[in-house]
Parts: C-alpha cells; structure tokens; sequence
C-alpha cells in the first residue's frame, strides 16, 4: 500500500515538473519570437538617405509587444554601436541573440537584431536591441504550474484511490473469506462454495482440497478407535469366558490359583484397553470440542440410573444431590465418561453397604462433586494422582489402570474448567469437576 | 467647505523654480498632518471641486497644486521625482513612458478596470475628445463643418476670413499638442492636408488650450484645431460664442492619467488621492463634475480612445519625433 502511495506520488511529481519545465520552455519561446518580430519590424523600416539612417518607428514593433500584464518596453536604436535613439542603458553584449538581464529594477528578457544598410559611399551597420519585462510570462507560467499542480495532485489522488480500491477489494475478499472459516464449527468441514474473485479462485480450491483431505483422515481415525476397542474386547471376553469355564474344571488348588490369577491379569488388561481407547477416544473428542445445550443435573440421574445395578451388588446407594437444574453447553459424552469414572473409583474405594453422594451445583460455576465414605486419597500422593497410569498405595488389591482420574481431569480442562481431590475431614474421597 | 483655506499663493518674491508655475495652490483643513504634491497640466478651476471634496473628506492631507504645461511637467518630474507625490497630466504618452521608465509607484489598493490603467501604476480618469471649436460669428450663414475635409473645404472656400484665424496647438512645445497630432497623422492622410491648408493660412500656433480658448472668444481667431472640448466647454460665455465640433471622421478621445512617484514620501495618502479621483471620475454620481468624466468602454467610444499601451511610445522615440516635427514644421510653417 504504501509503495504503491510512494510510488505514486513521485510519479506526481515527475508529471509536474516534465509538464512545469515543458511549460517554461514553450513560453519563453513565445517571448522571444515575438521580441523578434518586434526587432525586425524596427529593423525593416530603416533606411540610409544621403548618408543619414532614417528609421521610421513602425507601430506595429510596439503595438505586438502589448501584454495582459502590462509589460514594460526598452528599446535601444545603434549605429555602428554609437546610440542613436532609445534607452540608453539597454545594452547587449554578444553572444547569445537572447538573454536574460536586470533593467530598472525589473527582470527582462532582450534581444538583439542588427542589419548592414548600404548607401551611396558607406556602409553602416544598424542594431537593434529590444527588451521586455517577464510579468505576462510569469504570470502564465503561475498559472501553468498551478494548473500543473492541480494535475499532479489529481493524478495522484486518483491513483492512491485506485490502490485502496484495489487492495480492499482482495484484502475485503480475504477478510471475508477469513470470517467465514474461523466461523465454521470444529465438525463443519465442508468446502467453501461461495463466490470469490477469479484471483482466489485457486487459494479457495486448495484450501476446499486440503478440508476434504482432513475430513477424510478424521472420519477414519474415529472408525478407527471404535474398531480398535472392538477388536481388542472382544476376543479378551472370549478368552475370560474360557478361563471361567476351566476354572470350574480345574480341581488342583495350586493350577486354580493360577487361573484365577489368569483372569484378574485377563480382566486388567481388558480395563487397560478400555480405558486407554477411552482416553484415546477423549483425547480426540477434546479436540474437536462439540458442544451441546444440555442439563447436568438429567445427565448424572441419567448415568446414576444405569450404574444402579452394580453398586446394588456392592449394596451401595447412589444419591444424586444438589440445585435441580444446571443447564450447559458441553459434550455429553465426555462429561458422562468423567463422572463415570468418579463414580467408579468411589465404588472401587470405598466401603460396601454405604453411600456415594453427587452433587451438582450450577452457580457461580457448573460442577460436578463425587464423595464417598471410603478412607479416602492416600495423602501423601494426592497431587499426582491424576498423571497418566499413576495409582495410589491403596489401589494394591483392585484392577485398575492408572487412567481414570486423567480422564476425568482431561474433560474438565477441555470444557475450560479443572479437577479437584480432596479428603474430608470426617473422612471419604471427594472429587470435584468444575466447568 | 467652510473651513477649508484656499490659498492662492504667488512666489513673486521668492527666489527659485517656484517661479515659474502657471498657478500654484494649497488646499487644507486645519488639521492636515501630510502634504500631497501633484504637479498637473490641468487648469486650477477644473480641478478645484474635487481636491476640495477629497481635502473635506480626508482632513489629514492637504494639497499643493502645481500647474504647468505637458512638456514641462515631464522633463520637471524627470529632474526631481522627490519633488511631486503625484503627477497628473493630459500627454498619456509622457506619462505612459515615465510609467514605463519607472517613475511610478504600483499602487495595490486601487480598484480600477485594467483597461484604465497600467500596470496599477498610471490611472486614467478622463475621456476628452479632442474637438474643433468655431466662433458661430465667422460661420454665420455657412454650414458648420463637422468632417476635417469639410473644415479643409470650409477653410479653402474663405481664405480672406480665416487668413491668420486659425489656431492649433503648437506641438513643438504642447505634449498634449503632439499627442493628438500624432494620433491624428496615424489615423488619417487628411491631417497632414489640413495641416497644409492651416499652414497656408498662416495658422497661429498655442501652447495651451487656455490661450487659445481665449482668443478664440475675443475674435482674434475664428476655428481652433485639436482643442480640448472640456476647456472650451468650461468657459462660461461658450454657449453663445462657439460651436465645438467632435470630427465625425476620426475622433480622438485621450485619457487624462495620473501616477504616484516612485519616490513619494507619503504613499498611502497618495495612493487614497488616487482611489478618491478614479472613484470621482467613474462612478456614477449627483455631483456636477467640472472635469469629464472617465466614460466606461461599453458605450462605443472605446475606438476612438487612445489606449494605455506601448504603442504610445512609438512618436516619443528621438528619431520618430525629429522625422514627425520636420514634416509637421513643413506643412505648417510655410514662410
Ligand atoms: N475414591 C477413592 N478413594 C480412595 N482412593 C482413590 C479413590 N479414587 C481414586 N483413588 C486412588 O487414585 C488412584 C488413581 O485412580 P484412577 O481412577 O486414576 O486409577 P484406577 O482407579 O487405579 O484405575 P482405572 O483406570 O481402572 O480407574 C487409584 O489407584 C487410587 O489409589
Ligand atoms: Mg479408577
């Protein structure tokens, strides 16, 4: 923008001063060609008559040399360069048959013309010089650069305007074209149809490309996960199934051990995977953050209902507390997945024949509260606990993964908000999630 | 008015140039602070009305008038342009060329149309026909002349009437005199036969319109040539005694001009003079004028009026003026 400004603007001024100087020169030929005539008109009426030049004045020589600008006249008549008549101190020296000088007080340009009259006995040599003052000059060639200027400053102007146009059409186009992708929601990978400039015609189809490609490889990968859970699950249940049934064959207390020990590393595993294509699945899901109008308070009844039956086999009661409507916008899934593992490890920690208390609160912000009545974190590792695969001292005796509480923090943060452990004084883990 | 001092002032004992004025005047109120100079060829009583309505609206300044001659103004205003805050006279061409020569002062103030002016510098503030006056005495029961060949024929046709009757300006000594001749000769052949015919007539040649006004009335001469209109219109006997003829031929109409010196003391008092006098002159106005008004181009006579631009200078040059006298003194000077 500013290279083209510059740029324009030396041109401006290029154009006034070639047009300015053009100007000066076309003028001051038109001066001087008519000081000339006006010498030659002088110069023509002369005649020798016995010997004596007569130079009879034409009028004309004056009457031509009348300007708009009332310029002054000097004249000098010479004979063989003794003054015969005129102004004195008009003087010419040679050289040049034009030239610039100072006379009374104003700048003046002359010139001089000479003759050789021949009489009967003599020749003699007739000059005459005359001068004018520069005002009518001066005053076209004010006028000529002020109209000069006017130009160059409307070609200036003109073409400033130009290259804003220019440059805020693309530039707008850009802009918009901008708005539009920023806009867009994370899933919204559909290629840009609106119109554009021919110029952006090839930046708006690579980029239509390059979203296609991307749409592609992330449909993929979810399939992926889904598939990768699947795969790995299902052949895991098959193969505890079979060591449930031999276990009920095997009669040798030492080859029972072993089974059983069989299934619990079966059944760990089949936690690892799960947990790990959750995490894998969340990690993804935070990414491309998808968020929906929902209600926290119908998503924990919602979860609370189906987990019913297995904290029923620990006879444990699952309280759902707090405000009776907490609306959201967020990714029930995710959100789901967290509290779920709470509630998990609330039921993995703590005792049988208790409670597990949920409490949602929506103000000043949404969150989530799990307690139970176990003997909660073990105190010295409560800060680390929700690294990845880390598990605490008191987790010895259960299958675990290490994953849940980093899945549970990984939703808060994806949503914007945090997770909290801590122990209650009367005893009991509680963990918060905050949006 | 009533306050007003006119002084008439007569230097005869005093030593000097002041001597040799035609009149010399003050105009003052009590309090003027500045004094204008102007040296004019313009009659005293035809100036008077206005200097005393400038003098009673602007009491600060007041004014000596000095009269001469056309001719004298120039070299006198040549030798000392200290001496006069502003020059005022009826040879446009001398004053063209003190204007051009660099005597005058630009005046910036003064709002006049262009054509009345040059270069803010020399200002024209009359328009006067030159006319041929006739005493009806020498006319009477002939038809008056109202062509130059009609006067020639007039003046062909009476010889024993107008022998040594005639008058014109002697253009040896009147600027304005050789003004209006030089006009004349450029506009027409006929001049120089009326010359001739003047000549032949024994023609009496005058310094000045005055004087030649004067004989004019008293009889001594019957038809001066190139007469100043305004002149022979200012007397008051004129109604019965002349007839003044604007030639229908080729009237010739000069501007009578005024400039500031370059080398005045008081500018800004000169420069109000000036505005005051073209704005006189110009404008319309109740008030009975004594000299002619300054008549606008619009009405016609813009042909006839000599302009304010070099050519004036063409007659003044050395050469010129010698070869124009010659043949002026030939024709007119027969014995
Ligand atoms: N309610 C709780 N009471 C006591 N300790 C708990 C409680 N919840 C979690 N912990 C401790 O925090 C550790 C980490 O929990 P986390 O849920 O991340 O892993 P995990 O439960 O061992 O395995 P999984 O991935 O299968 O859930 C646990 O191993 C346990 O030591
Ligand atoms: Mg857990």
């Amino acid at each position: 923008m500013l290279t083209l400004i510059g740029g324009a603007a030396v041109l401006a001024l290029l154009l006034f001063f070639t047009v300015r100087n053009y100007a000066v020169q076309v003028a001051q030929q038109g001066q001087d060609s008519i000081l000339e005539a006006s010498a030659k008109s002088m110069l023509d009426a002369a005649t020798i008559r016995d010997g004596v030049v007569e130079l009879d004045l034409p009028y004309s020589a004056f009457s031509i040399l009348s300007t708009a600008a009332d310029d002054r006249v000097f004249y000098a008549i010479l004979q063989d360069g003794n003054f015969l008549s005129g102004y004195e101190d008009l003087t010419f020296s040679d050289s040049q048959t034009f030239q610039s000088d100072y006379i009374r007080g104003s700048g003046v340009r002359k010139i001089s013309a000479s003759r050789t009259l021949i009489g009967a006995n003599r020749r003699t040599e007739l000059q005459i010089v005359v001068a004018q003052t520069k005002d009518a000059l001066s005053e076209t060639l004010d006028r000529i650069s002020r109209n000069t200027a006017l130009l160059g400053i409307g070609f200036f102007v003109l073409a400033v305007a130009l290259s804003f146009w220019a440059t805020s059409t693309t530039i707008g186009q850009l802009g918009k074209l901008t708005t539009s992708v920023t806009r867009r929601g994370p899933q919204d990978l559909s290629p840009f149809a609106k119109p554009v400039p021919r110029e952006m015609v090839p930046l708006v189809s690579s980029l239509n490309s390059l979203m296609g490609r991307l749409d592609q490889s992330l449909s993929q990968s979810e399939d992926f996960i889904a598939e990768a859970a699947h795969r790995v699950r299902t052949p895991l249940a098959t193969v505890r199934s079979y060591a449930e049934a031999t276990l009920q064959r095997v009669d040798k207390e030492e080859n029972r051990e072993a089974m059983r020990s069989m299934v619990k590393a079966i059944d760990e595993s089949s936690r690892a995977a799960g947990q790990l294509l959750d995490h894998a699945m969340i990690t993804f899901r935070a990414d491309h953050l998808e968020r929906d109008e929902i209600d926290l308070v119908d998503l924990v009844t919602d979860l609370v209902q189906r987990m019913t039956p297995i904290a029923e086999m620990k006879d444990l009661s699952l309280k759902v507390l707090g405000v009776p409507r907490a609306p959201y916008s967020g990714d029930p899934v995710l959100i789901q997945n967290a509290v779920r593992n709470l509630i998990d490890n609330a039921m993995k920690y703590g005792p049988a024949e208790s409670s597990i208390e949920i409490t949602v609160s929506a103000n000043p912000r949404p969150r989530i509260t799990v307690c139970d009545h176990g003997s909660g974190f073990p105190s010295s590792e409560i800060g680390t606990l929700t690294t990845r695969f880390q598990r605490g001292a008191n987790a010895k005796d259960t299958i675990g993964s290490g994953l849940g509480l980093t899945i549970a923090q990984d939703v808060a943060m994806a949503h914007g908000g945090g997770i909290e452990l801590e122990n209650q004084p009367e005893g009991g883990a509680c963990v918060t999630l905050s949006f | 008015m009533r306050n007003l001092i006119v002084l008439a002032l007569v230097f005869l004992c005093h030593a000097g140039w002041a001597q040799d004025w035609e009149d010399q005047q003050i105009f003052k109120e009590a309090q003027a602070t500045a004094t204008l100079r102007i040296i004019s060829s313009t009659d005293t009583d035809l100036f008077a009305p206005l200097i005393e309505a400038f003098v009673s609206r602007n009491p600060d300044i007041a004014i000596e008038y000095l009269v001469t001659g056309t001719a004298d103004l120039d070299r006198r205003f040549r030798r000392t342009p200290d001496a006069f805050d502003i020059a005022i006279s009826s040879a446009m061409d001398l004053q063209f060329r003190l204007t051009n020569d660099g005597y005058a002062l630009e005046l910036d103030g003064v709002s006049h149309p262009a054509w009345a002016q040059w270069r803010r510098s020399l200002f024209a503030f009359t328009s006067e026909p030159a006319a041929i006056v006739i005493n009806r005495a020498a006319f009477d029961g002939q038809p008056i002349p109202q062509t130059r060949q009609e006067l020639i024929e007039a003046l062909r046709a009476r010889p024993e009437v107008f022998r040594g009757r005639v008058g014109t300006y002697d253009v040896r000594q009147s600027g304005l005199g050789y003004l209006f001749a030089t006009q004349d000769a450029r506009a027409s052949e006929t001049f120089w036969r009326l010359m001739e015919v003047m000549g032949g007539l024994d023609a009496r040649l005058y310094c000045c319109s005055g004087d030649m006004i004067d004989d004019l009335t008293n009889g001594t001469i019957a038809v001066a040539y190139n007469v100043l209109g305004s002149y022979a219109e200012a007397r008051a006997e004129s109604q019965d005694v002349f007839e003044i003829i604007l030639p229908s031929d080729f009237p010739t109409t000069m501007m009578r001009t005024a400039l500031v010196s370059k080398e005045t003391g008081e500018p800004e008092a000169a420069q109000r003079f000036i505005q005051f006098l073209v704005t006189y002159q110009f404008e319309p106005t109740d008030v009975t004028r004594t000299l002619p008004p300054l008549h606008d181009r619009e009405n016609g006579t813009e042909r006839a009026t000599i302009a304010l631009e070099p050519t004036l200078m063409t007659f003044l040059d050395a050469l010129k003026r010698d070869k124009f006298l010659t043949e002026w003194e030939n024709a007119l000077i027969q014995n």
